[in-house]
């Protein structure tokens, strides 16, 4: 549901981009997601298309990459990629220690560029 | 032509949000985001807690943010506090520009907890920063025992847990030992409290971490 405020922000984002860099046609948009961003690409997607259709950025697809989740470990400082994405207390390779765990990636929500002309 | 921009999608409630914080630290106001689904009793605990703490002399605010009716902000000015509903016409979460706005009627200067009693979720509402100095995740016992399994970023962001309507323990299977185990594999350093707004068990622990937090965020204005 709170895809919808999310796109909102996203094309204030674009149309300011798109002025700054003297384009008027929109073709693509790539977002990058991590996997504890709460946001689901579909319903990304389908809102993106709701909130562009009828406007002068109808047609343009929205891409979305996910950033896989990495921790580091609270005891030990290994950075790793937990077997089961999203899943926080996880058992550090190294070392075993399950809690603790820094976020290193994985939080992400961002621009990340656009076609245009 | 291709653009590479790299700007964080969220920014402009994030600047917004930092503004806010300045604000709320310029007058010394100690500022709770409250998260929970709906009905585990945020409501109840706003109400318990003005009641309780005004009596004491702390000036206390609440924002409140439902998708519709001010049912719950009339709850909340029944206790005598000041209550700025903020109907988010469906939407999920509260964000920092409805909190810069609902600000307009809320005096800053006259008070030293306010309160943001978000949508009842506990997914979007953990993505928008409201400028606050701890989110509160409030869970009750008859939600289950999983909730911070199947919910860890609330917890994992969260500084406080506040488990409500521990006086139904009997009657339902919730083991507070896992809740608390699930909660802390992701956050060690979370506070949790076990209470019920019903029988008032526990509320004292809950209102000293407030005051202390209240002492502290005033203390940090004068320094």
């Amino acid at each position: 549901m709170h895809e919808m405020s999310i796109v909102t922000s996203i094309l204030s984002l674009v149309r300011e981009e798109m002025c700054k860099h003297g384009v008027t046609r929109l073709y693509k948009v790539r977002i990058c997601c991590g996997e504890l961003s709460n946001v689901v690409p579909d319903a990304l997607t389908f809102a993106f298309e709701a909130l562009t259709a009828g406007t002068e950025l109808e047609g343009a697809v929205l891409e979305t990459e996910r950033v896989p989740l990495t921790l580091r470990c609270g005891a030990c400082g290994q950075v790793f990629a937990p077997e089961e994405q999203r899943v926080l207390a996880t058992s550090c390779p190294v070392c075993y220690e399950c809690f603790g765990h820094v976020v290193v990636t994985g939080r992400e929500l961002h621009l990340q560029h656009l076609e245009a002309e | 032509m291709e653009i590479t921009v790299i700007r964080p999608v969220l920014e402009a409630n994030s600047k917004l949000a930092e503004a806010l914080r300045e604000r709320f630290a310029q007058h010394g106001v100690l500022v709770l985001n409250l998260i929970s689904s709906p009905g585990a009793g945020k409501t109840s605990l706003l109400e318990r807690t003005l009641t309780d703490l005004a009596a004491e002399g702390l000036r206390m605010a609440v924002i409140e943010g439902d998708p519709q009716t001010d049912n719950d902000a009339r709850r909340v000015a029944a206790t005598g506090a000041q209550a700025v509903q903020i109907n988010t016409d469906g939407g999920c979460h509260l964000d920092s520009g409805m909190i810069t706005e609902a600000l307009a009627s809320v005096p800053l200067e006259a008070i030293d907890i306010l309160f943001i009693e978000n949508v009842g979720n506990l997914v979007c509402p953990v993505e928008f920063d409201c400028g606050e100095d701890a989110k509160i995740a409030l869970l009750s016992v008859t939600e289950g025992d999983d909730k911070p399994e199947k919910y860890p970023q609330l917890f994992h962001r969260a500084a406080v847990m506040v488990l409500n309507k521990v006086d139904l323990l009997p009657y339902v299977d919730f083991s507070v030992e896992t809740a608390e185990r699930h909660a802390r594999r992701v956050n060690p350093e979370l506070t949790v409290f076990g209470l019920s707004c019903r029988t008032q068990e526990g509320l004292e622990a809950w209102y000293a971490w407030l005051r202390k937090a209240a002492a502290h965020k005033r203390s940090g204005q004068s320094a």
